[in-house]
């Protein structure tokens, strides 16, 4: 049991390439945190960094308390289930657990209990003898966690261990993960690009974007208050949608793609009198036969999900989606009215992308 | 799809492979009929008239006390070839790994001495052997050790294994280096997180995961060893001193050309020929066969 915590870390590879800029990360003891982030923007390297596969270039990297910025992966009591699982090919399930516990000398009797009491919790006690190859993608997956957990380590490092699998085992195996994690207590570092696999896994999400973390925060803080404009289009699914806004008559209303007005809540926002501004509204805040608001237009495209629907209509110039419950008996070329409770919207700067929170009256 | 070319004329495809063939059969078949009909033969001191005997050459060879002596360092050799030239060759290809993945300069460099004629490489060796002239000779002298490869046996069975090695690690490390490459690097990270010192993940992880490499190189480098060292043994020690480094190979030209004893040359060969089958036999029984772990 551990915390991890990572001061001022950067990473520059040898080909120039900046990967990690001064990021200061903690995650608590017994924490689970994901990090999401698209690809390329740092997350392997991140992970390798925290268990010692690549030097630092700057800063340092605690593990319990214990400085581990300059000691080997061995040293460091971590594990890691990696993308491709990195089974090894030639030995069988059970050699493949052992394997760490054999070079840490622990007694053979003890290697088997624990190999064995392994197997049983992930429901591989029959394929102790299979070599990897003649497992199933979900099978191998399972390997691979048996190996971190067999170690019982101060912490887990997953780099995006479902994205082999197939949507239906991807949903099952997150659900495994995440309760495994809750039972043994383990701090964990999980890594993804999926928004879907972050919000439902992590107690915590950090946003990463090219290389800096853009936002830290528990899934429900970050989809509510998401802190620039790029994690408000990358946490929540459908995406958010972004308009262009000004802010008119003293901060008090906003002003939505020349189309309609709204009256910000509290005091608004008076310093940006006059400015430009974007608008971010989540699919799912519109509403349909709303208030004196509201504004019609026209129906594009409507994907009916069953519990849901999906709505793609015209605004301005922009497609913009629409989330609402249930089926609704709407067809593209209808005109719907659509309003938006001012509390909802997400107000971000133009130069910079920060959020602008308005004032409270 | 299946793709298939067809001839206007049936005549045309067998054209096609005419020259193929006419070299396979003057060069190949003849030569392997005749030393059939040759080891059942003998010929009088002149040549004039040939008698023949059965099975007698062979069992005069196996009852040849020098031809025995030449099949054990013949193994000897052999082995020493292929065990220091696969060592050698995997040192190498282990280190260059680390540094170059994938840069072809060095494996350019290194892949030269794989194109020299066995007989050069052997005159190469002569002279860094040389008792009077050569560098490693004297090298030899001045820590102690007075070699000489035209007196001692050892020294001379040290000179050929030395050339013969030599030439072939290039290859080898070419083969290796292909297959290090081929071994994700995340095996080898995750031995390391599992606590595996670097020597433990090369013989637990990386040696394991080459075995079908090294088992091909084997098969091959004892081929090499077996029959493609003659050129090599011709301008070095030719043999001596005292038959010390008479291999199979080189016993058949000596016996046939130099003791003019044709019908047991010509069983020699014939032994050579079996196992040349065996070994192809064994390579395509086991190399072929995709996974071997
Ligand atoms: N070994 C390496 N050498 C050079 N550049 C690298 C190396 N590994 C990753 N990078 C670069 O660093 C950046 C971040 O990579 P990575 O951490 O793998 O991203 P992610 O896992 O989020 O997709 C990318 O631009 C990538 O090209
Ligand atoms: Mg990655």
């Amino acid at each position: 049991m551990a915390e991890i915590e990572l001061n001022g870390v950067t990473k520059a590879y040898p080909n120039g390439v900046v990967a990690l800029q001064k990021v200061d990360l903690k995650v608590a003891d017994r924490e689970f945190l994901v990090v999401v982030g698209p690809s390329g923007c740092g997350k392997s390297t991140l992970l390798r960094l925290i268990a010692g596969l690549e030097t630092l270039s700057g800063g340092h990297v605690l593990i319990g308390g214990r400085d581990v910025t300059r000691l080997e992966p061995a040293q460091r009591d971590i594990a890691m289930v990696f993308q491709n699982y990195a089974l090894y090919p030639h030995m069988n399930v059970y050699n493949n657990m052992a394997y760490g516990l054999r070079n840490r000398k622990t007694p053979k009797p003890e290697i088997d209990r624990r190999v064995r009491e392994t197997a049983c919790i992930l429901g591989l006690e029959t394929m102790l003898e299979r070599k990897p190859r003649q497992l199933s993608g979900g099978q191998r997956q399972r390997v691979a966690m048996g190996r971190a957990i067999v170690r019982s380590p101060a912490a887990f490092l997953f780099d995006e261990p479902l994205s082999n699998l197939d949507a239906k085992l991807r949903v099952q195996m997150r659900g495994e993960i995440k309760r495994l994690q809750r039972r043994l207590g383990t701090t964990g570092v999980y890594v993804t690009h999926d928004q879907a696999e972050a919000m439902t896994m992590g107690d915590q999400l950090a946003v990463l974007r090219d290389g800096r973390i853009e936002q830290k925060g528990s899934p429900l803080e970050i989809y509510r208050r998401p802190a620039t404009a790029f994690v408000g289009g990358f946490i929540g699914s459908p995406a958010m949608n972004f308009l262009d806004g000004r802010i008119e008559e003293g901060g008090r209303k906003l002003r939505v793609a020349e189309m309609f007005s709204i009256v910000l809540p509290g005091a608004g926002l008076p310093e940006q009198e006059g400015r430009n501004l974007t608008v971010g509204i989540r699919p799912e805040h519109f509403k349909i036969n709303g208030n004196a608001a509201s504004v019609e237009l026209p129906v594009e495209l409507v994907e009916p999900l069953g519990g849901q629907t999906l709505i793609e209509v015209l605004f301005g110039k922009k497609i913009v989606t629409v989330s609402l419950d249930g089926a609704i008996a709407i067809k593209s070329g209808d005109r719907i009215p659509l309003s938006v409770d001012p509390a909802q919207l997400h107000l971000f700067s133009l130069e910079n992308e920060v959020r602008l929170d308005c004032i409270a009256a | 799809m299946e793709k298939r070319v067809f001839f206007e004329h049936r005549l045309t495809p067998y054209l096609l492979v005419a020259a193929q063939l006419a070299i396979t059969l003057i060069f190949f078949i003849w030569p392997a009929a005749q030393a059939f009909y040759q080891s059942t033969i003998t010929q009088d001191a002149f040549g004039l008239s040939t008698t023949f005997v059965g099975l007698a050459n062979f069992e005069r060879l196996f009852s040849d006390s020098l031809y025995l002596h030449s099949i054990e360092i013949t193994l000897v050799f052999s082995a020493l070839v292929a065990a220091s030239s696969l060592s050698i060759a995997l040192l190498l290809a282990a280190m260059a790994d680390r540094v170059i993945r994938g840069s072809s300069v060095y494996k350019t460099l290194l892949i030269w001495p794989y194109a020299l004629a066995p007989a050069i490489s052997g005159v190469l060796w002569l002279l860094l052997f040389n008792p009077t002239i050569g560098i490693i000779a004297y090298a030899l002298r001045q820590v102690g050790y007075s070699w000489n490869n035209f007196l001692s046996g050892t020294d001379a069975m040290i000179l050929i294994v030395a050339a013969a090695t030599w030439k072939q690690v290039s290859y080898n490390f070419l083969f290796f280096l292909a297959g290090l490459q081929f071994i994700p690097r995340s095996l080898i990270e995750a031995a390391a997180i599992d606590g595996a010192s670097p020597f433990k993940r090369f013989w637990t992880i990386v040696f394991p995961l080459l075995s079908p490499t090294t088992f091909f190189l084997v098969v091959v480098n004892l081929v090499y060893a077996f029959f493609d060292t003659f050129g090599l043994v011709h301008t070095t020690t030719a043999g001596g001193p005292a038959h010390a480094t008479e291999i199979l190979v080189y016993k058949v030209y000596r016996d046939g050309f130099v003791g003019l004893d044709v019908g047991g040359s010509a069983a020699q060969s014939v032994v050579l020929m079996a196992i040349v089958v065996l070994l192809t036999a064994i390579q395509f029984r086991y190399v072929e066969r995709k996974v071997v772990y």
